[in-house]
C-alpha cells in the first residue's frame, strides 16, 4: 500500500543536485521613508484607541466606587434625588432610552426619505447642493438647536402632542394628567419639556448623519439590477422597492443606528428643552423627564467628592450603551457593502 | 403528483408575437452622436441578429427598441420605433408598458440577489403591480422556467436564491424573469458573451424554442452564433469618427453567404473586428 505513494523525501537525495526547497524570500523590505510613515500612522492609530481605552478604563473604575458606595441598586433603583445622596439612576436611564426612541421614530423616515430623493429622484444638478445643505444640517451647534427649539419649535409643537394626547390618551404612552382640554393656555405647562419635544429635535438633529449613511449605500445599488427592474416594465417605485431598498437594508439599519448612538449621547439641546423631572414615567407626551447627559452636565458642577464617581459611572452606563450600539451598527453597514451586492 | 409536463401546454397565452420596425433612428450621447438614420424592420417570430464591430452602436439600437435608452443622461434620439405599426415614443403608450411588451435580457445575468428563483421568475407581476393566485402563480413559474429551458434543473430547489445558481443558469432565469410577462418581443443583449459553450448552446436552444411565440432580437459578437440563430440580420459599423450605420440587412443565409458589400464580406469572414 504505502510502496505506492509517491515519497518524495526518496526522490529528492537521488538527484543529488536539489537541496531541500524552501520559499525564498520575495519582500524587499520598507525603505526609510515608507518605514518613518508607517511609525507615525501606527502610533496615532494606537493613540486614539489608547485613548477609547483610557476613557472607558477610567469610567469603569468610577464604577467600582460607585458599587461601593451605592450598591447594585444605583443600576435599577428609582429614587434619584442627589439632595439626599440618593443615586439610583433607572428613571434617568429610561428617560435617555424614551428620547433615543422618540428621535428614531422622527428621524428614521425624514433620512430614509431624504435618502431615497436625493439618490433616486432629485435631478442631477439638485444633488450636490441638496447634500451638502443635509450635512449643513449637522454642522448647526446644538446649543443653537435647543435655543431654537424651546423659543419657537416647542410652542407650536405642543399642540401636536396635546392633539395626540387628546385623540390617543387611552393608549398609556399618549396619557397626560391635568387639564389638557382647558380653554385658556393653562394646558400648555403639562406638555412643556417633554419627552416628545425632546426627541423630535434630537430627531431632526440625527438625520443628517443616518441620511449620509443611507444615500451612501443606496448610490452602491447596481445598475444591472435596476436596468433588470426597468425592462420589466417597473415604474420607479417599484425598482426601488425590489432593488434600492433590499441593496441598502444594512445600510438602513446601521445608519440608524449609528444615529441611535448620537441620540442617545445628546446634551445641550436636550437640556434646553426638558423640564427636569427624574421620576420614572413612560407618558412621552407629558412634561417632565431626564436623560443621562443632560443630568451629568446640569449637576456635575454641584456634585461633591464623594457623588462625583456617581456621574461618571452614568456616564460610564452611557458610554457602553453608545459603544454597543454603534458596534451593532458597524457590523451591519459592513455587511450589507460587501454581502447584499452580490455581483456576479 | 403530477407528472412533468415538458411540452409546452398555455392555453391561457395572451400575446403573441409582434413585429417592429425602427424607421430613421438616430441617436447621440450629449452632442456625440451615435447613430445616423438607421432603419430596421423586425419582423414578427423570427430572430434578428445585429452584428458588427464593438462601438457601432448596436447596443445602443437596441436600448432604443425598448426605451432603455433614455435611462441614460444626456442621451437623445430621434426618429420611430413601430411596435405593430404603433410608435413607441408617441405620447399614447407609457414606458412601462412598453417596456412590459418588449423585454430584454442582459450581458450580464442579472437576477435580483434577495429573491428566490421562484420570486425572480415573478419579479415582473410584483414590479408591475399585477396581482396573481397562488395556483396560477406556480403555473406560470414552471411554464416560464420550462420555456426558457430551466425548469428540470431547478424544480426542487425554488426557494433557493436566485444566485445560488450557476452563470448559464442565471441567465436563463433572466429569460424565464422575462417570458414571464409575457412579451411580444426579446431583446437580446450579447446574453451568452460571459457564458461557457455548453451553456451558449442551452441559451441558443432555448432561443429557437422561444421564437415560435416571441419575436427575438439579438446583439452578438459571435459571428458563428448569429448564423445558427438568427433568420435576420443587420450588419452595423461606425467608420473612424463617425457615427454608426446599418451596411446591409437581410436574410442571415444572405448576409453571410453573398454579401452585397465588401465590408460585410470582410466582417463576417473575420477579416476585421
Amino acid at each position: 500500500m504505502t510502496l505506492l505513494l509517491d515519497d518524495p523525501t526518496e526522490d529528492a537525495p537521488a538527484e543529488g543536485v536539489q537541496e531541500q526547497d524552501a520559499p525564498r524570500s520575495v519582500d524587499p523590505g520598507l525603505g526609510r521613508v515608507d518605514k518613518t510613515f508607517r511609525f507615525t500612522v501606527r502610533g496615532i492609530g494606537m493613540f486614539v484607541l489608547v485613548m477609547t481605552v483610557a476613557i472607558g478604563g477610567f469610567l469603569g473604575w468610577q464604577a467600582t466606587h460607585t458599587y461601593h458606595d451605592y450598591g447594585l441598586k444605583f443600576f435599577y433603583g428609582t429614587t434619584f434625588d442627589p439632595s439626599r445622596n440618593l443615586f439610583q439612576i433607572a428613571p434617568i436611564l429610561l428617560g435617555t432610552v424614551e428620547v433615543a426612541l422618540v428621535a428614531l421614530a422622527v428621524g428614521f423616515p425624514i433620512a430614509l426619505m431624504t435618502a431615497l430623493f436625493i439618490t433616486e429622484y432629485a435631478p442631477s444638478r439638485l444633488k450636490s447642493p441638496l447634500i451638502a445643505l443635509v450635512d449643513m444640517m449637522a454642522a448647526v451647534p446644538s446649543v443653537i438647536v435647543g435655543v431654537w427649539a424651546v423659543k419657537w419649535l416647542q410652542d407650536r409643537a405642543i399642540f401636536t402632542t396635546r392633539w395626540i394626547s387628546q385623540n390617543l390618551g387611552w393608549i398609556p404612552i399618549f396619557h397626560v394628567d391635568g387639564d389638557i382640554d382647558a380653554a385658556s393656555n393653562t394646558w400648555q405647562i403639562n406638555f412643556i419639556g417633554s419627552v416628545a419635544i425632546a426627541g423630535l429635535v434630537v430627531g431632526l438633529m440625527i438625520v443628517p448623519l443616518a441620511c449620509s449613511v443611507m444615500r451612501g449605500v443606496f448610490d452602491l445599488a447596481p445598475l444591472s439590477e435596476r436596468e433588470a427592474a426597468y425592462a420589466l416594465g417597473s415604474t420607479k417605485w417599484g425598482m426601488i422597492r425590489t432593488v434600492v431598498i433590499p441593496f441598502g437594508r444594512g445600510g438602513i439599519i446601521g445608519g440608524t443606528m449609528l444615529a441611535l448612538g448620537r441620540a442617545l449621547g445628546e446634551t445641550v439641546a436636550v437640556l434646553l428643552i426638558i423640564t427636569n423631572d427624574d421620576t420614572p414615567k413612560i407618558q412621552v407626551l407629558s412634561g417632565g423627564t431626564d436623560t443621562i447627559s443632560a443630568m451629568i452636565a446640569s449637576q456635575f458642577g454641584n456634585a461633591h467628592q464623594g457623588q462625583l464617581a456617581a456621574y461618571l459611572t452614568a456616564g460610564f452606563v452611557l458610554f457602553v450603551m453608545t459603544i454597543a450600539v454603534n458596534t451593532v451598527a458597524a457590523i451591519f453597514v459592513n455587511r450589507s457593502r460587501s454581502g447584499a451586492g452580490v455581483d456576479v | 403528483m403530477a407528472p412533468v409536463s415538458t411540452t409546452l401546454d398555455r392555453p391561457e397565452q395572451r400575446s403573441t408575437a409582434a413585429e417592429l420596425e425602427a424607421r430613421e433612428v438616430s441617436a447621440w450621447f450629449g452632442t456625440n452622436k451615435v447613430l445616423e438614420q438607421v432603419s430596421l424592420t423586425m419582423p414578427r417570430n423570427t430572430v434578428t441578429a445585429l452584428i458588427g464591430p464593438s462601438g457601432c452602436g448596436k447596443s445602443t439600437f437596441l436600448r432604443i427598441l425598448n426605451r432603455m435608452h433614455e435611462k441614460v443622461p444626456s442621451a437623445h434620439l430621434s426618429g420611430e420605433v413601430l411596435l405593430d405599426g404603433y410608435d413607441i415614443y408617441a405620447p399614447g403608450l407609457t414606458v412601462t408598458a412598453t417596456r412590459k411588451r418588449i423585454g430584454m435580457v442582459f450581458q450580464k445575468p442579472n437576477p435580483f440577489p434577495a429573491m428566490s428563483i421562484a420570486d425572480n421568475v415573478t419579479a415582473g407581476l410584483k414590479l408591475t403591480g399585477t396581482k396573481i393566485g397562488r395556483s396560477e402563480r406556480a403555473e406560470l413559474i414552471e411554464r416560464s422556467l420550462t420555456r426558457a429551458g430551466l425548469w428540470n434543473e431547478v424544480k426542487d430547489r425554488l426557494n433557493q436564491p436566485g444566485t445560488s445558481l450557476s452563470g448559464g443558469q442565471q441567465q436563463r432565469l433572466c429569460i424565464a424573469r422575462s417570458l414571464a410577462v409575457d412579451p411580444e418581443l426579446l431583446l437580446m443583449d450579447e446574453p451568452c458573451s460571459a457564458l461557457d459553450p455548453t451553456s451558449t448552446y442551452r441559451i441558443e436552444q432555448t432561443i429557437a424554442e422561444i421564437v415560435s411565440d416571441v419575436t427575438i432580437v439579438i446583439v452578438t459578437h459571435n459571428m458563428q452564433q448569429a448564423a445558427r440563430v438568427s433568420q435576420q440580420c443587420a450588419f452595423f459599423l461606425a467608420s473612424q469618427g463617425t457615427p454608426g450605420q446599418i451596411v446591409e440587412s437581410g436574410e442571415t443565409a444572405q448576409i453571410f453567404g453573398s454579401p452585397r458589400d465588401p465590408r460585410t464580406a470582410d466582417y463576417v469572414n473575420g477579416r476585421f473586428g
